[in-house]
């Protein structure tokens, strides 16, 4: 096991609280995405306190591991992993989508410099990941230092996502680790009944990817798949997370519907409170 | 001012004496793109070269053959090669991405605005191509909307050179902006107007034909520039005295060149390789508007595409050649 047992928990309660920040977030804001940033709240916990090389104070570490966000729409849980992490004050987070707000509805790093790109348009950011891990390899720099793209199901329709994925599989970039957030929805419905995009693990075998895939809200498989992505020496790694959108309010979850809509105040104190008695379980458990 | 008291080439710039004559020495614009490429990676290691399965035609085989280790070939994926150089000048490369405008900045405009330019990545986008003057291709091959589409994106310059040589020194230069930068590139071989001794830097307009009271200022960009100065002549030689300017870069605008030149001469007619609606006229007319307005024509494709034929089929027939040109400076003296 990678994680142990107090690791667990507390990476768990981070996620929770991760999750608590997203729905307070989206009601202060009004409007952006429930069900996505839900989904991937324990890929962001991992990834930001288990996984990454990385320095919150000194954002601009030359060797510091990059995260892309492709999928710009799900940024309220980028914007939450970085305040918990140290990025900037979680105070912050509750401007998300307001004027002169650094967290901007979609990613933008001229008013958060601290992101590695901006994003929103998707298909973009894999291409922009191979982009980073070749000029990596160009300098020699592939020991440890590592490239990871966070990207949906759904953006998998655009060309360029191919393109990218040929390239990688082309260059062997095996300092890149793709992360797929399998969730089976997008904005018109199930991504099967949309455009299907199975056999996507065949697809990427094809593309000359190696491909894990995990239950993306076991953190211990979470953990044991980046980890495992850096023995692959002569692939690029993709990970297919299947997660459950809307992950931790039972209201929100598997509804495509929660895409691209906020929760009100209403449902808001509702999905918070079931996300505290989550919390309260987490701390009994630690206890015990 | 030379002893022609109609104008002449300013000396000043040391252009090429020898670009009225027949035989005057013609050089694809492209090809000097390519020697920059080369004179790029010689002079900062940072500069890469990524390219979609055109890398002879669009230039970036010199590169491969001196820098194969600074060379990406990507395959025939345009939006793809805009982002991933955007991804390698965030770790700190200058890439240059090399193709035909139809496809880059055409096809990948929108990798182009968010991946390079909202980044604000020193992109260099290479479009070879452009114009009517690409010939028997035909229409879908000729990007006559490219300045229009790259000079409204924030952050992007936008340079058009006027010959090889200009070409040359535009793509060592574009290394140093910090920003992305768009070169526009043609195809066929076009007469060398400038020499090595030419001065050049990014932003900066040239009159490079002059005369004691000029009543019409020509701006060109491009090979168009040619055009232009051969309108300058035989006007000149009817008694007609005209200034015209090389404005090689778009955007930013020489503004004050620009305004300067309007004011001495009281007229304007813009020349370029171009749709009219957006491009390199418009850029004038909107510093115009506000600063100095003045009467002006606009000498380009009037909302048309293009078609096969020669380069110089096409740019008579589309109203481009130097008797359009002298015509339009008729047209706005009798206006």
């Amino acid at each position: 096991m990678l994680l142990s047992e107090q690791q667990t928990i507390a990476l768990e309660e981070t996620a929770n609280d991760i999750r608590k920040s997203i729905i307070k977030m989206l009601v202060a804001a009004g409007s952006g995405h429930t069900a996505g940033p839900l989904g991937m709240a324990d890929i962001f916990t991992v990834l930001y306190f288990h996984t990454l090389r990385h320095d919150p104070k000194n954002p601009k570490w030359e060797d510091r591991d990059r995260v892309l966000l492709s999928n710009g729409h799900i940024c309220p849980v980028l914007y939450a992993a970085m305040a918990y992490a140290g990025y900037f004050p979680k105070e912050l987070l509750m401007t998300l989508r307001k004027f002169g707000s650094p967290l901007q509805g979609h990613p933008h790093r001229e008013f958060l410099p601290s992101l590695e790109t901006s994003s929103g348009p998707l298909g973009e950011g894999l291409s922009q990941a191979v982009g980073m891990a070749i000029a990596d390899k160009m300098d020699g720099k592939t020991g440890e230092r590592r490239i990871y793209c966070l990207m949906s199901d759904g953006e998998l329709e655009e060309g360029e996502s191919w393109e990218a994925a040929m390239l990688g599989g082309k260059e062997k970039l095996n300092n890149l680790v793709a992360v797929i957030d399998r969730n089976n929805i997008q904005i018109d419905g199930f991504t099967e009944d949309v455009m299907p995009l199975e056999p996507l693990a065949k697809k990427w075998e094809a593309f000359n990817w190696h491909v894990l895939e995990i239950d993306g809200h076991n953190l211990e498989a979470i953990a044991a798949a980046f980890h495992a992505a850096k023995r692959i020496y002569d692939k690029p790694t993709v990970i297919i997370a299947n997660t459950i959108p809307g992950k931790g309010v039972l209201e929100f979850e598997r509804d495509y519907r929660w895409h691209g809509n906020p929760p009100n105040e209403r449902q808001g104190e509702m999905a918070l409170a079931e996300l505290r008695a989550a919390g309260e379980n987490i701390r009994s458990r630690a206890q015990s | 001012m030379t002893a022609n008291m109609h104008g002449a080439l300013n000396a000043e710039l040391r252009l090429n004496e020898k670009m009225f004559d027949d035989d005057v020495k013609k050089i694809a614009i492209r090809k000097g793109f390519g020697e920059g490429l080369v004179l790029a990676g010689d002079a900062d290691a940072r500069v890469v070269v990524l390219s979609g399965d055109l890398t002879e035609s669009a230039q970036a085989e010199a590169f491969k053959q001196k820098y194969p280790e600074r060379f990406v070939e990507l395959g025939v994926a345009e939006q793809n090669m805009a982002a991933v150089a955007s991804g390698m000048a965030a770790k700190g490369k200058i890439p240059f991405i090399t193709s035909y405008a139809m496809f880059s900045p055409g096809r990948n405009w929108e990798q182009i605005r968010t991946t390079i330019c909202y980044n604000n990545q020193p992109v260099k986008i290479a479009g070879s191509h452009a114009g009517v003057s690409v010939g028997p291709d035909g229409g879908t091959h000729q990007a006559i909307e490219d300045i229009a589409i790259t000079r409204v994106i924030p952050h992007m310059t936008v340079i058009c050179p006027c010959d090889a040589i200009e070409a040359r020194k535009a793509t060592v230069a574009a290394v140093s902006t910090g920003t992305p930068v768009y070169l526009r590139l043609a195809r066929n071989a076009t007469p060398v107007m400038t020499t090595n001794d030419t001065p050049f830097r990014i932003g900066v307009a040239q009159i490079v034909w002059q005369s004691l009271a000029p009543t019409v200022g020509i701006i060109a960009t491009g090979s168009l520039l040619h055009k232009a100065l051969l309108a300058a002549k035989e006007l000149s030689e009817s008694g007609i005295q005209v200034d015209v300017m090389n404005l090689s870069t778009i955007k930013p605008i020489d503004e004050a060149a620009v305004v300067a030149l309007a004011t001495r001469t009281g007229r304007i007619v813009t020349v370029e390789e171009h749709q009219v609606a957006a491009g390199m006229g418009s850029a004038v007319a909107e510093c115009l508007a506000v600063h100095h307005p003045v009467p002006m024509r606009f000498i380009g494709v009037q909302d048309r595409f293009g078609q096969s034929g020669t380069p110089e089929e096409l740019v008579e027939h589309y109203g481009m050649g130097s008797d359009a040109i002298v015509a339009a400076v008729h047209e706005i003296l009798a206006r």
